[in-house]
């Protein structure tokens, strides 16, 4: 490294106010008191959170982007209504959490060979990183931005097809697919 | 030294000691469980009176097999573990880890990529700063500046979730670019402009005005923990805490990576400007400083970069057999079909050559290091960490030995130790 790439630096001077704490102490109460007073004035943010939610913000103010972030799945339907899932098992190869369980089955539908009997994503294992929408060659899973689920037990926690079908029918007009 | 306290050990702590008789001395435990021993960690001291005679450190109750971990996940799964070693600032551990992959399989990432890892990169060092600067007053019974430490923080959570998709886990890098582009580029340089330029410079003041001269703290800091420039060498030690002690090493002059290096997008680019802060009384006052001033160097950094994005894609082309294909390519072509079937499917996954290869990184604690061997296969043989808490921490009972139990605190503070790492 070149001697001009480092600053050294100097501690600060402590004058003879400092020495006393009486000066320091005002300063540090004026500090807070500014602080106070913004957020009386509404410059410090303060998200009020139940009533008020980040999705609602703008996002450089600090909201949510609903289309990146990575919240809950959902199952996606195509036209007709069906699940779109063909049952090729790469979300739950690409998932580092081991989360995903599918039982494949004949398709009832002429257009594809397979679709999943039984899909379950366990919410409390899965970790979002995202990588089984990534992986899914069909458009049929991706992960929403509700992030607010709650359960009374933890099989209440593992999403089955059918719930996982809701997640889209409530999410799809403010994510289309 | 041994690991746990037996009858017999005492009295080699009584030979080493130089207070007072064997009688005297008495044995606290400093932790598991204390909101000071940041996350679960162990410390065993031997006080005379008030004084520390004996430190001794015990690791291992975050232990979680990170490592195993690392060889039964493939390098784009295991991006989503080393996200949880240090986890003060999550994206310099993907940064080093896919660094270390990069380098094994040959890939050199896009100007694109490589400027927003190096600005989400900085964006760690400043939100890991803020903990270990902030923390110092709240371990020392200031919690106004701890507080507006976390106001910053909150806004890099923001930032970093609007780029990754996540706040704090971000999963962000793979192998060869990101998991995804900026949704928005604009946006993106509106949102860290307008906090490099008016928040964090505001938040930082006050900080500073709350800390620098306040004569509580620096009397609490000053003189305390403070090791010398030739033993910073010898514990080898990196980051904050050996620079604090004079040692001038910084990786990201050393070693240049990503846009520290000169000629970063083949066109002749300069590497980003920066200076290496360095103090030599090495206390804890002391790296707190060079904490501080490592923040506006990094605001510096990231000025430079913010306003030249380079457009062109982020990750680099699927040709190298690395990187998932587009989704047009995937669902328009057979040979982006077989692609993305032969990255993910487990018989398949990358074709890394054979070898071995280590990568390190300038993290906000020291020196980040990951060592991969290769046999070739989808995983990696063996994916060692080089972690820099970890060793920072062993010259921990040197410092607080001759001190007061309440230095212990702040001592700890500004080692910055997170367990997670320590332990993996």
């Amino acid at each position: 490294m070149k001697s001009t790439d480092v600053i050294e630096i100097a501690e600060p001077r402590m004058t003879l106010g400092d020495q006393f704490f009486l000066p320091q102490v005002l300063v540090g109460l004026g500090t807070t008191m500014k602080h106070m007073l913004r957020v009386w004035t509404g410059t410090d943010r303060v998200i009020q959170y139940p009533e008020e939610r980040r999705e609602d913000i703008p996002v450089v103010e600090g909201g949510m982007h609903r289309r990146s972030y990575r919240g809950v799945h959902r199952l996606n339907r195509d036209e007709e209504g069906r699940v779109k899932c063909v049952a090729c098992f790469m979300c739950a190869t690409a998932c580092p959490a081991h989360c995903i369980h599918i039982e494949a089955d004949e398709s009832p539908w002429e257009d594809r060979e397979k679709y999943p009997a039984k899909f379950d994503i366990d919410e409390l294992r899965c970790i979002y990183c995202g990588m089984c929408e990534e992986a899914c060659p069909v458009d049929a899973i991706e992960l929403t931005s509700l992030y607010d689920i709650v359960g009374l037990t933890r099989q209440e926690m593992v999403f089955d097809k059918s719930k996982l079908l809701r997640v889209y029918d409530e999410t799809q007009e403010v994510e289309p697919i | 030294m041994a690991y746990t306290l037996t009858p017999a050990e005492p009295e080699q702590f009584d030979a080493q000691s130089t207070h007072g008789d064997s009688d005297n001395l008495w044995t606290l435990n400093f932790g598991p469980q204390h909101p000071a021993t940041h996350t679960t960690l162990r410390i065993v001291l031997e006080l005379d009176g008030e004084r520390i005679v004996k430190c001794l450190p015990h690791i291992g109750y975050l232990h979680s097999g990170f490592e195993k971990l690392g060889e039964n996940l493939n390098y784009n799964q295991y991006v989503t573990i080393v996200d949880r070693m240090d986890y003060s600032a999550p994206i310099y551990n993907e940064l080093a880890w896919h660094g270390a992959a990069e380098k094994l399989m040959g890939i050199e990432l896009t100007p694109r990529c490589k400027v927003l890892r190096t600005i989400a990169g900085e964006l760690g060092r400043i939100q890991s700063h803020l903990l270990c600067i902030a923390a110092a007053g709240l371990d020392l019974g200031a919690l106004t500046a701890f507080l507006y430490g976390f106001n910053e923080r909150e806004v890099i959570y923001d930032i970093v979730e609007y780029m990754s998709g996540q706040r704090f886990h971000t999963s962000w890098t793979r192998v060869g670019g990101l998991n995804m582009d900026l949704p928005d580029e604009e946006v993106f340089v509106r949102m860290v402009k307008r906090f490099i330029n008016e928040q964090l410079p505001r938040g930082i003041e006050d900080i500073e005005k709350l800390l620098n001269r306040n004569r509580i703290f620096v009397d609490r800091t000053k003189g305390i923990g403070i090791i010398s420039r030739e033993d910073a060498i010898a514990w080898s030690l990196s980051g904050p805490m050996a620079r604090a002690s004079g040692v001038a090493r910084d990786i990201r002059k050393d070693e240049p990576y990503l846009c520290f290096a000169d000629n970063w997008d083949n066109q002749g680019s300069p590497a980003v400007n920066f200076k290496v802060p360095i103090m030599t009384t090495g206390d804890v006052y002391a790296r707190y400083l060079v904490r501080l001033e490592e923040v506006r160097q990094s605001i510096h950094i990231i000025r430079q970069l913010i306003d030249n994005i380079p457009g062109g894609a982020v990750n680099v082309s699927p040709e190298g057999k690395a990187v998932l294909p587009p989704k047009s390519q995937v669902y328009g072509s057979i040979e982006g079909l077989i692609q993305h079937f032969e990255i993910i499917m487990t018989n398949r996954g990358f074709i890394p050559p054979r070898g071995e290869v280590y990568n390190c990184i300038e993290t906000a604690n020291g020196e980040l290091g990951y060592y991969i061997v290769s046999d070739g296969g989808n995983v990696p043989w063996r994916a060692r960490t080089r972690p820099c808490i970890y060793i920072n921490y062993q010259v921990f009972p040197k410092l607080v030995e001759g001190h007061m139990v309440s230095d212990v605190v702040a001592i700890l503070g500004s080692v910055n130790v997170i367990a997670a790492e320590l332990d993996r």
